[in-house]
């Protein structure tokens, strides 16, 4: 599926990353703990999160995510905004809260497992 | 250089690859027995322009948006699909070469054409240019990791290089108390590794953990310096700082302990979960650490992966 589909989906906002939107979306991982995205996500997630800082771009980027939704309509920091642009790392915005968010998107064919 | 022998590539691949490789196997289909008055629906909500009528397994037709807005503007009477349908459909086959679905659609200039078993003469799907490029680019993208894989000898770059020993030595300093700007080191030496020709596995691996051990630093060490240490046999990097140190290493190594203020758990670091990232990333890995003094870190990698792992 790609982050396109989810985007008009979910109606999502769009801040960085416009030009990424046929990334292919694996999976998801939702977690707001930089650690544990580190450990556990896999390539081509679309990572749920409310961290709003400059490290999600730097995580987002190790990991070669398919891109970062920001939940509850919080707006990435300048800096984060700035960063992300420059690596070319999606983030997207959606107004729902996260336990919403996701059930919509699992709903939608986004599995958090490559075998759900 | 390169990109001449990717364009003889795709030259060689639309002969190569088939009608059949590329075709679109789900597809929308009608009956002839479809009611017309049902077309508009079926088409609107698949978003698609026509749609193949399919009768035990063998095309009969294409039923188009034209043919409906004909049908509409004549003020007929509903009738069945079959009806109203083209019945000359020009198809392609499934071992037919790609270039001869890329001439077809020269010639003709439609959007689709059906793809039938030459054999049995069944509907197999319908090919569009859409399912061309990506069939074509996923091919390409496929050479590209085997080449890729093939020239990750992981310490290629040493075999290169006449010497009788080989040291590559790369330091970077860590400024203490910059969380935001954390992973910038790891970051660097993610994409140095990567010129390197390292295999992408090891890379993860290293990136990791010396991602961990950089917010180490900047949140506990008051900063420090990472050293990357290259040779024929495997990489090591070196994390020191002369920070507070730590009084008990094995507490410390728990999964789950964490001194960590509340200001950098809110961000989401400070779990507990840095060496355990770390010792499940690395080939090797010691601390240690004199309080007062500061703390050094050894994690070991090798360059080439073991697939049996």
């Amino acid at each position: 599926m790609r982050l396109r589909d989810i985007v008009e989906e979910l109606g999502l906002e769009v801040v960085t990353g416009s030009e990424r939107l046929e990334n292919e979306v694996v999976r998801g991982y939702a977690s707001d703990l930089m650690s544990d995205v580190l450990a556990n996500s896999q390539k081509g997630d679309l990572w749920v999160t409310l961290q709003i800082h400059l490290n999600i771009v730097a995580v987002a980027n190790m990991k070669e995510l398919a891109g970062i939704v920001l939940i509850n309509g919080r707006r990435p920091e300048k800096e984060t905004e700035e960063r992300a642009r420059q690596e070319n790392i999606p983030i997207l915005v959606s107004k729902q809260p996260a336990f919403e968010l996701i059930g919509r998107l699992y709903r939608f064919g986004v599995s958090g497992m490559s075998n759900a | 250089m390169r990109r001449l022998s990717e364009i003889r590539k795709v030259q060689e691949l639309v002969f190569e690859l088939k009608v059949g490789d590329a075709k679109e196997q789900k597809v929308v289909t009608l009956t002839p027995t479809t009611m017309m008055s049902q077309v508009r629906q079926i088409l609107k909500s698949n978003k698609i322009a026509a749609a193949p009528v399919i009768e035990h397994d063998a095309l009969v037709g294409i039923i188009s948006v034209n043919d409906y807005i004909n049908w509409l503007t004549q003020r007929e009477p509903d009738c069945r699909v079959f009806e109203k349908m083209s019945h000359k459909v020009v198809i392609l086959f499934e071992d037919e070469p790609l270039v001869d679905a890329i001439k077809s659609f020269d010639t003709y200039g439609f959007y689709e054409f059906p793809v039938i078993e030459r054999k049995t003469g069944r509907f197999t799907g319908i090919i569009t240019r859409r399912d061309i490029i990506l069939r074509l680019l996923k091919a390409i993208e496929i050479d590209y990791s085997k080449m890729e894989l093939s020239s990750y000898s992981g310490g290629h770059f040493f075999n290169e290089m006449v010497a009788n020993e080989i040291t590559l030595e790369l330091s970077y300093l860590v400024s203490g108390g910059e969380v935001r700007h954390g992973g910038e080191v790891a970051s660097t030496i993610k994409r140095n590794l990567a010129n390197l020709g390292i295999h992408p596995e090891i890379i993860r691996r290293v990136a990791i953990a010396t991602y961990e051990a950089e917010m180490n630093l900047i949140i506990y060490g008051g900063g420090g310096k990472i050293t990357v240490c290259m040779d024929g046999t495997g990489i090591s990097i070196n994390v020191e700082d002369s920070g507070p140190g730590i009084p008990d290493i094995q507490k410390a190594l728990q999964p789950g302990f964490s001194t960590a203020p509340d200001w950098v758990r809110e961000l989401g670091f400070g779990a507990g979960m840095g060496f355990t990232n770390i010792q499940n990333c690395a080939q090797t890995f010691e601390v240690a650490s004199t309080v007062g003094i500061g703390t050094t870190l050894r994690m070991g990698f090798p360059l080439e992966i073991e697939f049996n792992e």
